[in-house]
């Protein structure tokens, strides 16, 4: 199990601080970090091994929590504990601040690029999610305030290919959002986990949502279409989602990040126990009450706890991480012989 | 152990009390926690085993790198205990709060001990 998880590299890409957050461009070619030492660190390959690029360190104030890409691979954002959002925008090999966005009351959490590339959502401890417009001139319009969780919202993503949005918070709930007649509306909470929900992660096909927890669980929610052949219930023209499947046992501490391979549907997570686990769904397993079995498993993938886990989106079995020790690591997930 | 619990449970109270200042939560010093988990580890490594004529360190039982501090309020003593427990081992809401540096400087002088 140990083999099937190798390490091809790791770097001390924060020194001195936490790396919080791991996000891969779409090509697949650049890798964007953040962490406690307020400073975006953009990550390539120089030969076989990993080099910084570009540090950016002029945007935020506190740390930087999250960073994402556009669809188009041309901007990152990056949400902070300053309570802004800042937008950069590539100009070769560097980045330049285009736009800060402001109006969070307090820690931004989360920040997420819809795959049209028109839409982002941010996410805050101030309890809210905020869905921002943005139009050819780089122009960004906030569209709504979503004021549906009751606690710190941790994480927002966005449907592969809906415009549909999904949050997880300290309230122990995940969310969901689509816009109805020009205004963004929860649609649906999904309850079960017992304790706050740190990540989110849909499979390939959008029909499923992985969520998981600081009670060391991980659970895997199925969306029902009005009429499906399954008869379960939906509320109006709303799609209902049931939770299909919980992974308990394997995680002994909080489960921090969850990231869902869109090449091979492989689940890796990211836990406060310092390991990294891959799960796969059992080959012909009802998909009304999916099965899952751990693949692998590396305790000690870092010295601390692993704040984030991310497949690159082209190249299949390539998986980064990063931790409360500040480093990044890169690891090659092959299946293991005969399974 | 009574002499960290004590300890932690002063210092967590002083910070509840001019937790006015935010919302709500306490910290955590990563150095002064691993000094606390020694702490922990030299009360309890001389212990005797009451079948053997060795000390838990000799047995290998314990070591220092077993000992984790997870802190609880004890039941009873706060009536929002579960919510304070649930904010306290957030490490992020930890790390933000951290951030501040007036609260920084409140929970140093908290828990510097007198020489």
């Amino acid at each position: 199990m140990k083999d099937s998880l190798v390490l091809l590299d790791r770097i001390l890409a924060h020194p001195d601080s936490r790396c919080w957050f791991l996000a891969w461009n779409p090509s697949g070619t650049l890798l964007a970090s953040c962490g406690g030492d307020r400073s975006v660190r953009i990550w390539g390959t120089e030969g076989d091994s990993w080099i910084c690029k570009s540090v950016l360190c002029e945007g935020h104030q506190r740390t930087v929590r999250k960073v994402a890409w556009s669809p188009c691979g041309n901007y990152l954002a990056s949400a902070s504990f300053d309570a802004t959002t800042c937008i950069w925008k590539k100009k070769e090999d560097d980045f330049e601040c285009v736009t800060t966005l402001e109006g969070h009351e307090n820690e931004v959490k989360s920040v997420a690029w819809a795959p049209s590339g028109n839409l982002l959502a941010t996410c805050s401890r101030d309890k809210s999610v905020w869905v921002w417009e943005v139009d050819e001139e780089d122009e960004y319009e906030c569209v709504s305030v979503l004021n549906s969780h009751t606690q710190d919202v941790k994480h927002v993503v966005w449907h592969p290919s809906q415009e549909l949005l999904a949050s997880a918070s300290y309230d122990d709930t995940v969310k969901l959002y689509r816009e109805e007649e020009d205004d963004w509306v929860c649609c649906a909470t999904l309850e079960g986990h017992e304790s706050t929900v740190w990540s989110l992660a849909f499979d390939p096909s959008g029909q499923r949502l992985a969520s998981c927890s600081d009670d060391r669980t991980v659970r895997i929610w199925h969306q029902y279409l009005p009429g499906n052949e399954q008869g379960v219930a939906c509320s109006g023209s709303d799609p209902s989602w049931k939770c299909v499947c919980t992974l308990s046992g394997f995680h002994s501490r909080t489960i921090y990040d969850i990231a869902w391979c869109q090449l091979t549907g492989a689940l890796a997570t990211a836990c406060g126990d310092d390991a990294i686990r891959v799960f796969e769904e059992d080959p012909g397993s009802d998909p009304q009450q999916p099965t899952f079995s751990l693949m692998a498993h590396l305790p000690q993938a870092h010295s601390q706890d692993v704040n984030c886990v991310a497949w690159n989106p082209k190249e299949r079995g390539l998986l980064a991480s990063c931790s409360d020790d500040g480093e990044l690591a890169f690891w090659k997930y092959q299946r293991p012989e005969g399974l | 152990m009574e002499r960290v619990s004590g300890l932690l449970s002063w210092t967590l109270s002083r910070v509840l009390w001019l937790s006015g200042l935010f919302e709500r939560g306490a910290a955590r010093q990563p150095r002064i926690m691993e000094e606390k988990a020694l702490e922990v580890y030299d009360l309890i490594r001389t212990i005797r085993d009451p079948e053997k004529p060795n000390t838990l360190e000799e047995l290998e039982v314990v070591t220092e790198s077993c000992v984790e501090l997870e802190i609880y309020i004890s039941e009873g003593t706060h009536s929002t205990e579960e919510d304070i427990n649930k904010q306290i081992n957030d490490k992020e809401r930890v790390a933000a709060a951290m951030e501040n540096p007036n609260l920084r400087e409140i929970v140093e002088q908290c828990v510097l001990e007198p020489d």
